[in-house]
């Protein structure tokens, strides 16, 4: 068989002691899946996403990227990924506000070393693939709510990630344009075989995945295809 | 990183805070233009030292008269005439002598026409030229046989020329001097400066016994006021300094813990000592003026500190999507050493335009090289990427959970 893509073991993550946010989590995730995480506020969903996206460390436990314990690797080692493997899309949209978008969504490539043709080449085909062609001059706030999740998006996807973490995308936007949003997932996910996690407060936007993961107070309560 | 991208970037965030910007840079401006200013007027000084020097001739002496004690009363030297011609000649005996010229100077009005010219007039021998290194650039000089003779003849610096002239040709034209005719011979060419600041080409000379016996009285028969003596070279000047002052004790009759009643004087070596306080004065402005760079760095620091607080949620994103420790590090430090270079290239502005007026104004010589606009610029890089430093590892070093969800 296949080594899954993510492999969570025993793992725990502490902020204060006898505190514990995450208590023996446990899952793997394959190649190409499209899991959704719910939960109550403050059940640890973010700490668990942050851990999954090498942005934080685990107190406890094994967390295999590919094959590799995360925990061996420096700092760089652990860049490179973010920059590589991994596309985030956050609830706060986390754009720079004085690039433009395009420049916000060729910046991945920066770090990956690309040249500035390269860069804005790729950038353009992105931003026209969330349909956005458009708008490439403009800065960050001179866009709606939607339009700069999909930037988001779009500078997600322009290093062509094995994975997509996004922590909550719709929370900040209306019924219907987080639907929109969750179509462009779904697209990526079939079309492409990204393999996407996706934290979300609603049923109808879980919907959209195949597998769902509910978290209690730090621990794994039900993991279930949907 | 990409070069390019780190200049974009930096300009970008320069622009964005453009005021703040600007008065951190005020402080590398203010820090460079002291720098460049300090040296520029510093080298000036030290330019117009050795002009000075290279005017007063090579491996000089002179050797002054008096300080005699006339019934406990002394006096200060040269007040007394001591030397006499034949103790010059005497000391141009010694091996390691070249030159020797005794000198008898005094003041006069010179009149020409209707002009007239108050100036020193100095009698001595053509040998003073050789010694002084100091050629005639227009006639000629006078020789031992008006020496001899003592013919009222008289070589002319450019200034006095100038005054009593204007634009004819002094040569072969007799101005008056105390009332006497006199031939102008020559013209001097210029010396310029002298380290005391005097202006050395306002002078006249004569010949020595004309002007002990037409011109300056006969208060002392046959002396002079002062000799000048030029060695055959450098080495050999402690010896001279050692055989002149033995000679003229034996010819004054000195005896051993009387006190001499001339003085021998290393000029070359006075102005050496000269030369290097100059130098060590412009060194010591620069040293000074390096302290307002000191808080010009200072003042970038504090700023980019301000900075990395207030982007700490940017450098989180950049390291969300991939930034490493040293790409975060380069973005700041080219950031600090942008600003830090902007201001210098101001401050370099300034101070150049701060040292010509200063020299405008304070009839000073102010000299900017190149290498000390290299120099401004090269520690402006430095002071960048030293004061840069310590904020752009804070930067680097967070944590990018920690940066991410910093408010
Ligand atoms: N830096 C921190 N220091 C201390 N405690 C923290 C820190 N970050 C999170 N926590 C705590 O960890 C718990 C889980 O937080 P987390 O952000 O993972 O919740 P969440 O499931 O994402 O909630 P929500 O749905 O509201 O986003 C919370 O109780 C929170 O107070
Ligand atoms: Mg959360």
């Amino acid at each position: 068989m296949e080594r899954p893509l993510i492999s969570v073991s025993g793992l725990s993550k502490y902020y204060l002691e006898n505190m514990p946010v995450l208590k023996d989590v446990s899952f793997n995730i394959e190649s190409g899946e499209f899991v959704a995480i719910m939960g109550h506020s403050g059940s640890g969903k973010s700490t668990l996403m942050n851990i999954l996206g090498c942005l934080d460390t685990a107190t406890d436990g094994h967390y295999y990227l590919e094959g590799r314990d995360t925990a061996a690797l420096n700092s760089d080692e652990l860049a490179l990924l973010r920059n590589r493997l991994i596309g985030f899309v956050f609830q706060g949209f986390n754009l720079l506000p004085r690039s433009s978008i395009l420049d916000n969504i060729g910046l991945p490539l920066l770090y990956a070393g690309k040249s500035k043709a390269e860069r804005r080449e790729k950038a353009s085909m992105m931003l026209e693939r969330v349909g956005l062609a458009q708008f490439g001059d403009r800065r960050p706030n001179q866009l709606s709510g939607g339009q700069q999740q999909r930037v988001a998006i779009a500078r997600a996807l322009v290093t062509d990630p094995k994975l997509i973490l996004a922590d909550e995308p719709t929370g900040n936007l209306d019924t219907q344009t987080g639907g929109d949003i969750m179509k462009i997932f779904q697209t990526l996910n079939e079309e492409q075989n990204i393999t996407i996690i996706l934290v979300t407060h609603e049923a109808d936007i879980a919907a959209h995945a195949k597998r769902l993961i509910r978290v209690v107070d730090g621990r794994i309560a039900t993991d279930q295809p949907s | 990183m990409i070069i390019g991208s780190l200049l974009g970037e930096g300009w970008e965030a320069m622009r964005a805070n453009r005021m703040r910007t600007l008065l951190t840079m005020l402080g590398m401006v203010f820090g460079v233009g002291a720098v460049i200013m300090m040296l520029a007027i510093g080298q000036g000084a030290q330019l117009m030292v050795n002009e000075s020097i290279a005017s007063m001739g090579s491996n000089l002496f002179i050797i002054l008269s008096g300080s005699t004690s006339a019934g406990g009363l002394r006096q200060g030297s040269g007040t007394v005439p001591t030397l006499t011609l034949a103790d010059a000649q005497a000391i141009g005996e010694l091996p390691e002598i070249a030159a020797v010229a005794p000198t008898l100077p005094n003041n006069a009005q010179l009149i020409y026409a209707s002009n007239n010219w108050s100036t020193q007039v100095s009698g001595t021998t053509p040998a003073y030229l050789e010694v002084r290194e100091w050629p005639v650039i227009s006639g000629e000089a006078f020789s031992d046989s008006d020496i001899r003779s003592a013919t009222r003849v008289l070589l002319m610096g450019q200034t006095v020329a100038r005054n009593l002239f204007g634009d004819e040709n002094p040569v072969g034209k007799m101005v008056r001097v105390k009332n006497s005719p006199f031939l102008v011979l020559g013209i001097l060419s210029s010396k310029g400066q002298s380290l005391d600041g005097r202006d050395q080409d306002d002078t006249v000379f004569v010949p020595i016994t004309t002007a002990q016996r037409q011109l300056f009285g006969n208060q002392f028969p046959g002396m002079v006021r002062f000799v000048m003596v030029k060695a055959k070279s450098a080495e050999v000047m402690d010896k001279a300094e050692r055989s002149m002052n033995e000679l003229l004790k034996v010819r004054h009759r000195i005896h051993p813990g009387q006190e001499d009643d001339f003085s021998v004087r290393n000029l070359t070596a006075v102005a050496q000592a000269a030369a290097g306080t100059t130098k060590a004065m412009s060194t010591m402005l620069g040293a000074i003026a390096s302290v307002s760079l000191l808080v010009g760095g200072i003042g970038i620091m504090n700023i980019m500190l301000v900075s990395v607080t207030e982007r700490t949620r940017e450098i989180g994103i950049r390291m969300a999507i991939g930034a490493r420790r040293r790409d975060i590090l380069l973005q700041f430090l080219f950031e600090a050493v942008m600003i830090s270079l902007a201001g210098s290239f101001i401050g370099v502005v300034v101070g150049i335009a701060c040292a010509y007026f200063f020299s405008r104004f304070n009839d000073a010589l102010v000299v900017v090289t190149l290498s000390s606009v290299l120099l401004a610029f090269g520690v402006a890089v430095a002071v960048g990427v030293f004061f840069g430093f310590y904020p752009a590892r804070k930067a680097a070093d967070l944590k990018p959970i920690e940066a991410l969800r910093f408010q």
